[in-house]
C-alpha cells in the first residue's frame, strides 16, 4: 500500500484536485447506477459542449486569482465583445469569414480588458472594485448605445461555425451525439495558458506577484506590465468565449452570460485556486468546471430536483474549499 | 576624482540626505572592503536605513560621493546598484512563499537575463550550485512557505549569491533566529568572506555578529559617531555609542515579604506542546520564562491568556479557577497579554494610536449602548503620557510609530484595564536599545506597583535585567528554575541549550 502511495506526488491525497476528482467519479458512478444510459457518448459530448464557454472563462478567472486579483467583469466583457462584433459584421460585411469574426471579438475583449488593466495596473485600484464597476459600465454601455435586441439572424459564417463538428453520429440506443470543433478552442486555450504559466518568465511572474507583490517589486519584476497583461489576456479569452457562446447558441443575446461570473469563480476556487493569490492549477480549474457542469446538467439523473442545483453547488464549495482550509488552520494552530 | 581608498569595494564619502527640512544623514562616511564583514549600528531613526537606501539606489543623496570598485557613481538606481553586485536582504526576506526554493533562488537571474522562456532546468542547476557553495542542503522543490525561518533566510542569501552578489546587506539578520541558527549563519558568513563577498549587518542587536566582523560603524542622529575595528567593541560599548548615554545595569528590587500569591498554575498540559507546567506568581513579582524556539514557551504564554486551550490542568487566580482556553474569561479575571508579534496579533495597525489604547476599555465607558468618547479618549491619553509614547499626533495610525513606541501603545492598552497579572511575550522584539531600557524600567515599575508580571523571552540580558525568577523550558517541560540575580548570561545560555 505504501508503495502505491509513493507513486503519487506529496500532498496528492489532500489536494483540492484529488477531492474534486473523487467527487466527480462518485457522482458519475451513482448516476450510472440510477440510469445506465447516463454513461454514454451522448452524455460526454453534451457535457463537453456545455463546458466550452465556462471552461474558457474559468481559465481566465484562474489566471487573475493566481496574480492576486479577482475579476468579476469578464462576463460583461464577453457579452459586449460578442454583441458588438455581431452588430458590426451584420452592418458592414455579413459574409465575413468566421475566423475574422472571432478575431474581432477577441480583439474587442482585449481592449475592454485593457481598460481594467489600466485602472488596476496603472492607478493601482483594488481589483474587485474596478471590475465590479466595469461589469456594470460595460453592460450598461452595451444595452444603451449598441442595442438591446436579441439577434437570431446571425452572420451565416457564425452559424456555419456551430455546424463544424469533429465527430457526429447516433448511438446504438438511438440517441444523437456530436462533438463540435469549438471544443478545440478550449483545448487551444488550455495549452496556450499552460505554456504561458509554466514555461515563460511572464507566467512565473504572475505566480510571483500573487505570492508577494512587494517581493516581486524588489526583485525587479515589472509588476504593472504583468498585471496589465493579465487583464488584457482575460479580456481576450472572454471575447473568444462570448463569440463561441453566440455561435453555438445561434443567437446574439445582450442579456446573456452576465450573472455567470460567480459560478465561474466558484469552479476555479473548487479547483484549488486561492483568493489570496499565488495558487491555482489548470487541472484543478478544469476539474472544478467539470464538476459544476455535471451538477448543472445531470443532477436530475441522480434523482435530485433541478431546483436544488444552487444548493448543491454551494454545499460543494463549502465542503470542497472548507475542508482544506480547516485542515490548514488546524495545522497552523498546532505549529504555533 | 578617484576614491581615496583603492581597496574599498564601496566607499561613501560625506553623504548627506535631507528630506523637506529634516536632515536624515549629515556628512556620513562609510566604506566596505571586498570580503569584509561590517556592522552598521544605530538606533531607529539614526539614519542607517537611509544610508542603505542610498547605497542600494532607492534614494538619491542630497550631497556626497559614492565609489563602487574605485569608480565614482552618479544617480545610482536600484538596477545599477544590483548590477554592481550590491544586494539587500530585507528583514522579511522578500521571498515568494508560493514558489519553490529553486525558483526563488533563480528568479532574479532569469529576469535580469531578459529571458522570455522560463528555464526550469537552469533554475534548478543554479539553485543547486549556490546551495552547495554555502554548504547547505534544502530540498529544491519545497515551497518556501513551508520552510522554517532560518532556511528562508538561507534561501534569501542564495538568491543574492545567484545574482553574483559582491556585497550582501542584511537587515536585522539575527532577530528571528535561535542561538544555534545564529551560529550556523556565522559559519556561512565566514565562507562567503573567503569567497571575497562582503557583508554588511544592519542592526541594533549586534553583539552576536561582532565575532565575524572586521569593522563597526556607529551612527547616531544621522552622523558618524565612532568607527573602528570590531575587536574594540563589546555589547556595552556598542550600546553606549548608539544611545549616547550609559545604560546602567539595573537589577530588580526585592519583592515585599508580605506579597501574596496571585496566580497559580497547576499541571497544565497540552499534548505534544507542553506538559506538567507548575508555578506560582506573587504580586509584584516578575517571572521570566525562557527556552529555545519550539520549547513551548509561546504556546504556554498563549495558554495563560486562554488563546490556546490546554488539555488538562488548572489556572487559578486568588483561589478562583479561570476556565481554560477562554481569553474573555482571562481578561475578566484581569490577566493581560501582550503578544510577541505586535504587528499581526496585537495592534490595529491602520487605526489611530488613541483608538488602539481605548479599544480595551469600551465597556467601561459605555452607557445605555452609547460610548462616552470624551472620557474614553481622556483615559487613553493619560496612559500614553505615562508610558511616554512619542507620537506627533494621537490620531496618527499606529503603523507610523517606531517599534518601541508601538510596544508602548500595546502596553498602554492593557494598563488602562488595570490588570493584576500581565503576560508579556517578547516585550522588546524589534525595539531599539534605548527604548528597550525604557520598557524594562516600565516593567519594573509595574511590578513595584503590585502587578504580577510574566516575561516570556529568549533575550537573556533582558531576563536578567528584569526578572526575580527565571523558568527554563525545554521540550515542553520546565527543566530549571533560577533566581534572577544569581546567574551570569553565559551560564543561562548554557542551561538553555544543553
Amino acid at each position: 500500500m505504501t508503495r502505491i502511495i509513493k507513486l503519487f506526488p506529496k500532498g496528492f491525497f489532500t489536494s483540492n484536485e484529488t477531492l474534486v476528482a473523487v467527487v466527480i467519479i462518485a457522482f458519475c458512478a451513482i448516476a450510472t447506477l440510477s440510469d445506465p444510459l447516463f454513461f454514454s457518448v451522448t452524455t460526454v459530448s453534451d457535457l463537453l459542449r456545455a463546458s466550452i464557454v465556462l471552461g474558457i472563462f474559468a481559465i481566465g478567472a484562474m489566471l487573475v486569482l493566481v496574480s492576486g486579483g479577482i475579476d468579476v467583469s469578464f462576463t460583461a466583457v464577453a457579452v459586449s465583445a460578442m454583441y458588438m462584433t455581431t452588430v458590426f459584421s451584420l452592418g458592414f460585411w455579413p459574409d465575413m469569414p468566421w475566423y475574422l469574426i472571432f478575431t474581432i471579438s477577441i480583439f474587442l475583449g482585449a481592449c475592454l480588458g485593457a481598460i481594467n488593466g489600466v485602472l488596476i495596473a496603472l492607478f493601482g485600484l483594488p481589483t474587485l472594485i474596478v471590475t465590479l464597476g466595469t461589469l456594470s459600465v460595460f453592460r450598461g454601455f452595451l444595452l444603451t448605445f449598441v442595442g438591446s435586441e436579441r439577434i437570431s439572424a446571425l452572420p451565416p459564417e457564425m452559424r456555419g461555425f456551430s455546424r463544424m463538428v469533429i465527430a457526429r453520429g447516433t448511438t446504438e440506443g438511438g440517441s444523437f451525439y456530436s462533438l463540435p470543433w469549438a471544443v478545440a478552442a478550449l483545448v487551444f486555450v488550455v495549452v496556450l495558458t499552460w505554456f504561458i504559466l509554466q514555461k515563460t518568465v511572464l507566467g512565473r511572474s504572475i505566480f510571483a506577484i500573487g505570492g508577494s507583490l512587494e517581493s516581486a517589486r524588489r526583485v525587479g519584476i515589472n509588476v504593472r506590465a504583468v498585471q496589465f497583461f493579465v487583464y488584457v489576456y482575460v479580456g481576450a479569452l472572454a471575447g473568444l468565449a462570448g463569440i463561441i457562446h453566440a455561435s453555438m447558441g445561434r443567437m446574439a443575446d445582450p442579456f446573456s452570460l452576465v450573472g455567470l461570473e460567480l459560478s465561474v469563480i466558484a469552479a476555479v476556487v473548487l479547483g484549488g485556486a486561492r483568493l489570496i493569490g499565488g495558487y491555482g492549477t489548470l487541472t484543478g480549474t478544469l476539474l472544478g468546471v467539470a464538476l459544476i457542469i455535471l451538477v448543472q446538467n445531470s443532477l436530475i439523473v441522480v434523482g435530485i430536483p433541478s431546483t436544488w442545483q444552487s444548493v448543491t453547488i454551494g454545499m460543494l464549495i463549502l465542503v470542497g474549499t472548507g475542508i482544506p482550509a480547516y485542515q490548514a488552520k488546524r495545522a497552523a494552530a498546532k505549529a504555533a | 576624482m578617484a576614491s581615496a581608498n583603492p581597496h574599498a569595494f564601496i566607499d561613501m564619502k560625506g553623504i548627506t540626505k535631507r528630506y523637506a527640512g529634516v536632515t536624515a544623514l549629515d556628512g556620513v562616511d562609510f566604506s566596505v572592503n571586498a570580503g569584509e564583514a561590517v556592522c552598521l549600528v544605530g538606533e531607529n531613526g539614526s539614519g542607517k536605513s537611509t544610508l542603505i537606501k542610498i547605497l542600494s539606489g532607492v534614494e538619491q543623496p542630497t550631497d556626497g560621493e559614492i565609489f563602487i570598485n574605485g569608480e565614482q557613481r552618479f544617480n545610482l538606481d536600484p538596477r545599477a546598484s544590483s548590477a554592481a553586485g550590491v544586494m539587500v536582504i530585507f528583514q522579511d526576506f522578500s521571498l515568494f512563499p508560493n514558489l519553490s526554493v529553486a525558483e526563488n533562488i533563480a528568479f532574479s537571474t532569469q529576469l535580469s537575463k531578459q529571458n522570455t522562456l522560463f528555464k526550469k532546468r537552469n533554475a534548478r542547476d543554479l539553485a543547486r550550485s549556490v546551495l552547495q557553495r554555502i554548504g547547505v542542503d534544502i530540498p529544491l522543490d519545497t515551497r518556501v512557505e513551508s520552510l522554517p525561518v532560518a532556511h528562508k533566510q538561507l534561501v534569501a542569501i542564495c538568491r543574492a549569491l545567484a545574482c553574483e552578489a559582491r556585497l550582501i546587506i542584511m537587515d536585522e539578520p539575527t532577530t528571528a533566529l535561535t542561538e544555534l541558527e545564529v551560529h550556523s549563519l556565522l559559519e556561512i558568513i565566514r565562507r562567503l568572506k573567503q569567497d571575497g563577498v562582503a557583508v554588511v549587518f544592519v542592526s541594533h542587536k549586534l553583539a552576536e555578529v561582532l565575532e565575524v566582523s572586521e569593522k563597526v560603524f556607529i551612527l547616531r542622529n544621522g552622523k558618524n559617531v565612532v568607527e573602528g575595528p570590531a575587536t574594540d567593541f563589546d555589547a556595552a560599548s556598542l550600546t553606549r555609542h548608539m544611545t549616547g548615554r550609559d545604560l546602567p545595569q539595573v537589577t530588580v528590587s526585592a519583592i515585599s515579604e508580605t506579597s501574596q500569591t496571585l496566580l497559580h498554575v497547576k499541571d497544565l498540559t497540552k499534548a505534544g506542546v507542553f506538559e506538567d507546567i507548575n508555578f506560582e506568581l506573587r504580586a509584584g513579582e516578575i517571572l521570566g520564562i525562557t527556552g529555545l524556539l519550539g520549547s513551548g514557551r509561546t504556546p504556554l504564554a498563549k495558554a495563560l491568556f486562554g488563546l490556546t486551550k490546554p488539555d488538562s490542568g488548572r489556572i487559578t487566580m486568588d483561589a478562583k479557577v479561570i476556565p481554560l482556553g477562554d481569553p474573555l474569561a482571562s481578561a475578566t479575571a484581569r490577566i493581560g497579554y501582550v503578544p510577541e508579534d505586535r504587528l499581526t496579533e496585537g495592534l490595529f495597525l491602520t487605526q489611530s494610536i488613541i483608538r488602539n489604547v481605548a479599544v480595551g476599555r469600551l465597556t467601561a465607558h459605555e452607557r445605555y449602548g452609547f460610548l462616552n468618547m470624551k472620557s474614553l479618549n481622556a483615559e487613553a491619553d493619560i496612559w500614553l503620557n505615562r508610558l511616554k509614547v512619542k507620537a506627533p499626533d494621537i490620531e496618527a495610525p499606529v503603523q507610523s510609530l517606531s517599534g518601541g513606541n508601538q510596544q508602548r501603545v500595546a502596553l498602554a492598552r492593557w494598563l488602562a484595564r488595570a490588570p493584576r497579572v500581565l503576560v508579556l511575550n517578547g516585550p522588546s522584539v524589534g525595539v531599539d536599545v534605548g527604548s528597550k531600557a525604557d520598557i524594562h524600567n516600565i516593567i519594573r515599575e509595574l511590578a513595584a506597583s503590585g502587578i504580577g508580571v510574566i516575561v516570556i523571552s529568549d533575550d537573556l540580558p533582558e531576563l536578567l535585567a528584569t526578572c526575580h525568577r527565571i523558568l527554563v523550558m525545554r521540550n515542553g517541560k520546565i527543566t530549571d528554575e533560577i533566581k534572577g540575580a544569581s546567574i551570569s548570561e553565559e551560564e543561562l545560555a548554557h542551561r538553555l541549550a544543553s
